[in-house]
């Protein structure tokens, strides 16, 4: 390889990451930062001590209570719908005192979702390697780090020795061309690459989301995009840092500050692809011609715009893709060539690492602002993280999600996964989270995937809806 | 690591695209902190009817499939939430490797931590293996050998695949990872030492005491 040859984003912050080559295409890899929350990070945490063993870099190590703990307004230090969240959540805290790492438990000021908390805190940096027990840590992505998630015992590796082994992806380039018109959102453009591309379509890809839609994203529409990058199954979602991402870390608790902000900063811009850097694959999508999405199945690549109708499964290309469609279909009870908009829906979700950050919530507010709910449906709002939750209720937002019938939660990780909580079983859910996997949201409960303010209108129908383009 | 070197067993067939860990083991048995205990709930929401008993028309609780230790699936076997709880439910139940077009990239990882081989092979090759296994009704043996990277059927037809080098001799060996990568601390220190000076603001200080 010679001197000049241009580089992506991704060669430039795994090559600033290599300790040392191995065999193959693995290296071992410096991580800057562990993220571990109570369900899966106090595994980590007892697995280290049973060893012996004690962390090799705590300052580098930060700990949140937001997996298990209740949503419940007034909760408690325990209070979990899950019965082993108790122990989880008590165990966590006690290591993370024990340990001395950065802790945020479930009534600090700071608390949230892992992914959004990371961005709101700086804990993530661009050009970062940062990892967490969690699939959706590529949100952080949205800064230029590179975040995946890991299981328990490659995060008691990192426990022990701050490093990783990795082995290293090739590189995909996805560009979002063009604007995306009125209505049409960040959750709309990454379901739709999900559908163009499959569920596996980002296998042993670090895929970088480009393009002039992407850079007129705000970081949290950025956010949105990195969530889902697991959707697809690419290693890393990424979007490479710039002006907006650089107004959007200053001042923030844990980025740099003085001299050391101007040398990060000038680092960061560096870090953007050279011109005629190579990507392994490439992928276009036309924003003009993108419509709002919602998913019929059970895996997130089973969408369609709107306005749309269920695919026959007879369009699928071999045996076992029909034999998935016909499956979704059932779970789902739905029918080939129905349309999905006036579909009665008995829950509107709004919360998840995925679309609960402030501008999700106004989005929304902006629908549902002097109407109320369908009569019986079950409407609930978890907002992404307790700083959100604060700022909303300060511009009177909590206020228009409680007039219009949702119920205003404390916030975490709440009901985009089921951990013990009956309540949607066997219902129909229009949700903004991530994952329409069978039994995801409850027993047999039946999720859309859909932006926040599909999910807003839909509330109001009681089916499902598209939004208004113009908000209000 | 556990190590593996070669597991010659039954297979059973379950050739679904995008089975996700949710589906391996679903998010109600995660509690705890125990290393084990997950086995029982491999496959839950399809292994058992709604009063708790085995559902005898899914293919693991049929001998003898109930014994195989590979497990033959569609593409991105395993996507989905990063739950090492997955792939340990698949060992705990007795699985060694599971052979597939393609995995979620986090389970994958998971699986050599577990003792269990994943194997990639294109979908031709795995609808191979699963005829074989179908003609004999489940008693053809299957052997994978991440020695010689090589999957060989009870006719002599065998296939190549390709893991990570770096996890392959882990695996192989049986390491300890832990104490491999500390083995090379010298290293790492060295690399930190260059890094501060590059990147000082990813050193960031201790957690003020509470």
């Amino acid at each position: 390889m010679s001197l000049t040859q241009p580089l992506t984003a991704f060669e430039k912050i795994w090559r600033d990451h290599v300790i040392t080559p191995l065999a193959g295409d693995t290296a071992l890899l410096q991580i800057d930062r562990l993220v571990l929350h109570e369900l899966s990070g106090s595994q980590a945490v007892r697995a280290l001590a049973e060893a012996g063993r004690a962390p090799d870099s705590r300052a580098q190590v930060f700990t949140i209570i937001e997996h298990l703990i209740s949503t419940r307004p007034g909760r408690g230090p325990l209070d979990s719908v899950s019965v082993s969240g108790p122990a989880m959540i008590g165990g966590t805290r006690e290591a993370s005192r024990r340990w001395g790492f950065h802790f945020i438990d479930y009534d600090d000021p700071r608390q949230g979702i892992a992914h959004v908390v990371a961005l709101e805190e700086a804990i993530a940096l661009p050009g970062s390697t940062y990892v967490c027990c969690d699939s959706h840590t590529s949100t952080v992505g949205a800064i230029g780090a590179l975040a995946w998630g890991i299981g328990a015992s490659e995060a008691e590796h990192v426990l022990a020795t701050q490093t990783l082994v990795q082995s290293r992806p090739r590189t995909m380039r996805v560009a979002f061309q063009g604007r995306l018109p009125a209505g049409v959102h960040a959750k709309d453009m990454i379901l739709a690459l999900i559908g163009r591309i499959g569920a596996a379509g980002g296998i042993g890809y670090a895929a970088e989301f480009a393009g002039e839609a992407v850079r007129s994203l705000s970081i949290e529409g950025r956010a949105t995009l990195c969530n889902m990058a697991i959707e697809f199954q690419a290693k890393y979602g990424f979007v490479a840092p710039d002006a907006t991402t650089l107004a959007y870390l200053h001042g923030r608790s844990h980025a740099p500050r003085g001299a050391d902000w101007d040398a990060a900063a000038a680092y960061w811009l560096s870090l953007a692809g050279d011109p005629g850097a190579r990507y392994d694959h490439e992928v276009s999508i036309d924003c003009a011609q993108l419509r709002p999405q919602i998913t019929w199945g059970t895996s997130p690549e089973q969408v369609i715009a709107i306005d749309g109708r269920v695919p026959d499964p007879s369009i699928q290309p071999d045996a076992e893709s029909r034999l998935e469609a016909e499956r979704a279909l059932e779970y789902m009870q739905l029918s080939p060539g129905m349309p999905l908009t006036g579909l009665p829906i008995d829950v509107a979700y709004i919360g998840s690492c995925t679309n609960a950050r402030l501008s999700d919530l106004r989005a929304a507010a902006a629908i549902l602002k002097g109407r109320r709910v369908r009569e019986g449906l079950q409407a609930v709002c978890v907002p992404g993280s307790t700083p959100v939750k604060r700022a909303a209720e300060a511009e009177g937002l909590h206020q228009i999600f409680i007039d219009a019938g949702f119920e205003w939660h404390e916030s975490a990780c709440g009901f985009c996964g089921h951990i013990g909580d009956d309540r949607f079983k066997g219902l129909r859910t229009i949700s903004t989270t991530n994952r329409n996997f069978k039994g995801r949201q409850g027993p047999g409960t039946r999720t859309h995937l859909a932006s926040p303010v599909t999910v807003a209108a839909s509330a109001i129908a009681g089916c499902i809806t598209e939004a208004p383009a113009g908000g209000a | 690591m556990e190590q593996f070197v070669a597991v010659t067993g039954r297979a059973a067939p379950l050739m679904q695209i995008n089975i996700d860990t949710d589906q391996i083991i679903p998010a109600r048995y995660l509690g705890g902190t125990d290393a084990k205990g997950y086995g029982a709930h491999l496959f839950a929401n399809w292994r058992f009817l709604a009063d708790g008993s085995p559902d005898p028309a899914f293919i693991l609780n049929r001998p003898p499939y109930d014994s195989a230790q590979i497990l033959l699936a569609d593409r991105n076997f395993g996507c989905g939430s990063s739950r090492e709880r997955a792939p340990k439910a698949l060992r705990e139940f007795g699985f060694r490797a599971v052979i597939a077009p393609s995995f979620g990239g986090i389970f994958f990882n998971n699986c050599f931590r577990n003792g269990i081989v994943p194997v990639s092979m294109p979908i031709g090759q795995v609808r191979a293996i699963v005829e074989i296994v179908e003609a004999s009704a489940g008693q053809a043996p299957i052997t994978v050998s991440l020695e010689a990277c090589r999957v060989t059927l009870a006719d002599g037809r065998n296939f190549g695949f390709e893991v990570p080098e770096t996890l392959r001799q882990m695996l192989l060996a049986g390491v300890d990872e832990i104490d491999l990568t500390k083995s090379r601390q010298a290293e790492i220190d060295a690399f930190r030492e260059r890094d501060r000076a590059r990147r000082p603001w990813i050193y960031i200080g201790p957690a003020a005491s509470p």
